[in-house]
């Protein structure tokens, strides 16, 4: 493992170690989602980033270097927040980050769009009360400016008690005086002071509980005094809310300000708001000539009209589609050829030493091999995914689908992640961080390998091109393959609304999103973004591919048969031992029985009898368990056709279907072919899935439940149909 | 002007409408109030998606995304 992360790393860049301790400064980026948070972070770090985990959950950290006079601070990209009151998992890791003593940021770059700044205005508020430092970046300014406002940035800094810093992020702009900024923050610390213009009576009765509460020597600030007033969950409460002599200062003194009807949070957000609009208008000088339709609001006409947005919307979809699915096989074909070249070449070095060239060659080589393999659809659906994210499309489809995907407790942008599981689930289940919140996201990892990828379609041609073709015509064989893709579509929403109902408890989440205004989309952060999802798939899904894949090796390879017994079993078959014999393909396969994996396989065959499978069809279903890719040669070699077949080959196809049972009877039957094929369709075999599970899930837990799920499913589903087949006589 | 009591199921696109108060479900109430939709506050509806829902609301000079149902515990009243 260790080997193999350090070789794949330096394929790419080395990792940024984080330190430990806090030998740097610490500043988080924070602010609502689509302030340009992303775009300020990356022209500040640059490519110095690294993509790890917040403990223990599957909230993804992303922090990297900038430099501050001449020394190195880490930075925190922290999730878009809204509020410091947390409702979902992405936030509630945020706001703790933030507050949290042991990992309270030395300095908060608020991050605040001037197009937008009443509502920005709101989570700095909040920010305002906690005692963080906080400088601000205002970005967005060119937006205001083509509308033909202004921003007195004096009058704004004024109001905020801190420095107010315009940026524009992709041209650079602003982002010396950031740092300058950042600098003379951190050598001189501040909490801000601001007047929110609560209504007198709040602010008497928190004057009033300071008061009594330092008379019995606790030390509170007046602003505190408030947010216990005002919020029963605020944090400070936790302090004396256990002391009844202390608890009932403060029940008091609520029950003095808020009458019968007169809701605290409601009172709350209208002072903050009301602060807000105080602000806005003092410095932001509207335009003067009432504004016409934006460049936006024309391309939404278009782009979310009813018929012509959605006509747009599965064009677009269809083209993202047809680049992971046709535009990356070159580039795989590459990889694989790449991949046999080297194989020959080192594998003939170690001709000498067997059992080290097959852990070579199979093994490691092999290893290696199937984790590049993903990178060109990887960084093929993320160039298309940060595009469509960069230039707000991605916020439209989301708003499109939201009906369809939003009833079974998904939300719109599942959409791209189950498309895209349709070439292949790792780009896909990847992909699920689109999702802004950790319930839809978990969902839509879990019955992403539903659908029905690239590896599973020789499966349905070589089984509807032998079985039901031949039979029923080639409409019927349409129609199958068209409903082979659609089964795991299907069998997913069950799935879904199971998972919501009983496994995901607690309330949904708020679909409540923005659509960004429209704007190209910035190459520096597309580029980052694919460099950085192949380089994360690489050091942490490849690693456990790698591996899984080493071991599967040794699981086949050992113990070693005895080929002079195969031999002789192929000479009784009437056949000679010669080079191009097929013997040994045949050996390879009898050493795969005999191997520990084999003998596994051979024990649990009597359970897949009622689903009409016999030892050939079940050990190549378990080969196949590693990675669906190789069922179709295994089956070659296990029909006796040799390993060397496809799917379109008509001696496999002959094969298949004059297979029998012992008794005589015919093996394939359509009955059968049907349920093979669903097996196939349902069944998770394919270990890279369960690695990029692990990875985006940060628990083997889940990867396993997935596996679980859908072995299970896969079974009793083929056992159902040749059970109902052979009732209606098939 | 004559003001109508509405839900948020009589909203159409091109509608206005003002927030009167909001309902008292826990969490989404919450974020509605965080996210500016307080009594009092105007808006308008500037979209409705194709399918039928979500819909966009313009309020506070920026434009918000909803579902229906998040929306439903609002107490509107339409304006002209």
């Amino acid at each position: 493992m260790k080997w193999s992360a350090s070789a794949l790393s330096s394929l790419i860049d080395s990792v940024v170690v984080a330190s430990a301790g806090r030998t740097q400064p610490l500043i988080a980026l924070v602010g609502n989602p689509n302030a340009g948070k992303t775009s300020l972070f990356n022209a500040l770090t640059g490519a110095r980033q690294k993509v790890g985990n917040y403990p223990g959950v599957t909230v993804e950290k992303v922090s990297g270097q900038v430099e501050i006079e001449g020394k190195l601070a880490e930075i925190v990209d922290v999730p878009g927040l809204y509020s410091l009151a947390a409702i979902s998992t992405d936030e509630e890791v945020a706001v703790e980050a933030l507050l949290d003593e042991s990992t309270s940021p030395d300095l908060v770059v608020y991050v605040m769009d001037a197009s937008n700044l009443e509502r920005n205005l709101f989570l700095f508020s909040q920010l305002a009360e906690t005692n963080l430092n906080v400088v601000v970046a205002l970005t967005l300014t060119d937006v205001v400016h083509r509308e033909k406002g202004e921003i007195d940035l004096a009058v704004l800094s004024n109001h905020l008690g801190c420095e107010v810093i315009p940026v524009v992020s992709h041209k650079n702009e602003g982002l010396k005086e950031l740092r300058d900024a950042m600098g003379r923050a951190l050598a001189d610390p501040r909490e801000l002071e601001l007047d929110l213009g609560f209504p007198k009576i709040v602010t008497d009765a928190a004057a009033r509980v300071v008061e009594q509460m330092n008379r019995k020597g606790i030390d509170l600030k007046p602003t505190e005094a408030r947010c216990v007033l005002m919020d029963e969950n605020c944090s400070t409460g936790d302090r004396f809310r256990e002391i009844p002599e202390l608890w009932a200062v403060v029940e008091e003194e609520r029950k003095l300000i808020f009458g019968a009807n007169v809701q605290a949070r409601t009172v709350d957000a209208q002072s903050r708001y009301a602060w807000a609009s105080r602000v806005k208008s003092e410095s932001y000088v509207l335009p003067t000539v009432p504004r016409g339709r934006t460049k936006t609001e024309m391309v939404d006409a278009l782009l979310t009209h009813r018929v012509f947005g959605l006509v747009i919307f599965l064009g677009i979809m269809y083209a993202v589609f047809q680049s992971i699915y046709t535009f990356a096989a070159p580039f795989m074909d590459l990889i694989d050829a790449g991949k046999s070249a080297v194989a020959g070449v080192v594998g003939g070095w170690l001709e000498g030493t067997p059992v080290l060239q097959s852990l070579v060659v199979d093994g490691i080589i092999e290893g290696i091999g199937s984790v590049v393999i993903f990178l060109p659809q990887i960084m093929i659906l993320f160039f298309f995914i940060s595009v469509l994210e960069g230039t707000g499309y991605m916020a439209r489809a989301a708003f499109l689908m939201d009906r369809l995907l939003g009833w079974c407790g998904l939300n719109g942008r599942a959409f791209i992640p189950l498309l895209s599981s349709f070439a292949c689930a790792i780009p896909g289940i990847m992909a699920a961080r689109v999702m802004p919140d950790q319930r839809s996201r978990m969902m839509t990892i879990l019955v992403a390998p539903l659908m029905s990828c690239s590896a599973r379609l020789p499966v349905y041609v070589l089984l509807i091109g032998a079985v039901i073709e031949p039979r029923f015509g080639a409409v019927w064989a349409g129609l199958s393959l068209f409903f082979m893709h659609f089964i795991g579509l299907a069998v997913a929403i069950p799935i879904v609304l199971i998972l919501n109902k009983g496994w995901f408890k607690g309330k949904r989440l708020p679909f409540m999103m923005e659509l960004p205004k429209y704007q190209w989309p910035r190459w520096k952060d597309v580029v980052l973004t694919v460099f950085s999802r192949a380089k994360v798939f690489l050091v942490t899904a490849g690693t456990i591919i790698f591996a899984m894949t080493v071991l599967i090796w040794a699981l086949l390879y050992f113990p070693r048969g005895d080929t002079a017994a195969y031999e002789k079993e192929w000479v009784s078959q009437g056949k000679v031992v010669a080079e191009d014999s097929g013997f040994d393909q045949y050996a390879e396969l009898r050493q795969r029985e005999d191997s520990i994996l084999g003998r596994f396989g051979r024990a649990i065959e009597p359970v897949f009898v009622p689903a009409g499978f016999d030892w050939r069809l079940t050990t190549a279903i378990l080969a196949a368990f590693p990675a669906r890719e190789v069922v179709v040669p295994a089956m070659g070699i296990l029909f006796g056709t040799g390993g060397d077949v496809d799917e379109e080959s008509a001696s496999l196809k002959d094969s298949i279907n004059s297979a029998t049972w012992p008794d005589g009877r015919p093996l394939m039957t359509p009955w059968t072919a049907v349920s093979l094929m669903v097996f196939f369709a349902l069944c998770c075999q394919c270990m890279a899935t369960l690695a990029a599970i692990k990875r985006e899930t940060n628990s083997w837990k889940w990867a396993w439940f997935a596996f679980g799920y859908m072995t299970a499913l896969a079974y009793i589903l083929s056992v159902a149909i040749q059970q109902v087949g052979r009732m209606l006589g098939g | 002007m004559a003001e109508r009591v509405i839900s948020a199921k009589d909203l159409r696109r091109g509608m206005r409408a003002r927030i009167e108060s909001v309902g008292d479900e826990e969490a989404l109430h919450t974020r509605l109030l965080e996210l500016g939709l307080i009594p009092g506050t105007e808006f308008k509806v500037t979209k409705i998606a194709p399918l039928g829902d979500p819909m966009e609301l313009e309020l506070r000079g920026y434009r918000l995304c909803v579902r229906q149902s998040e929306v439903e515990c609002l107490r509107l009243v339409e304006l002209d």
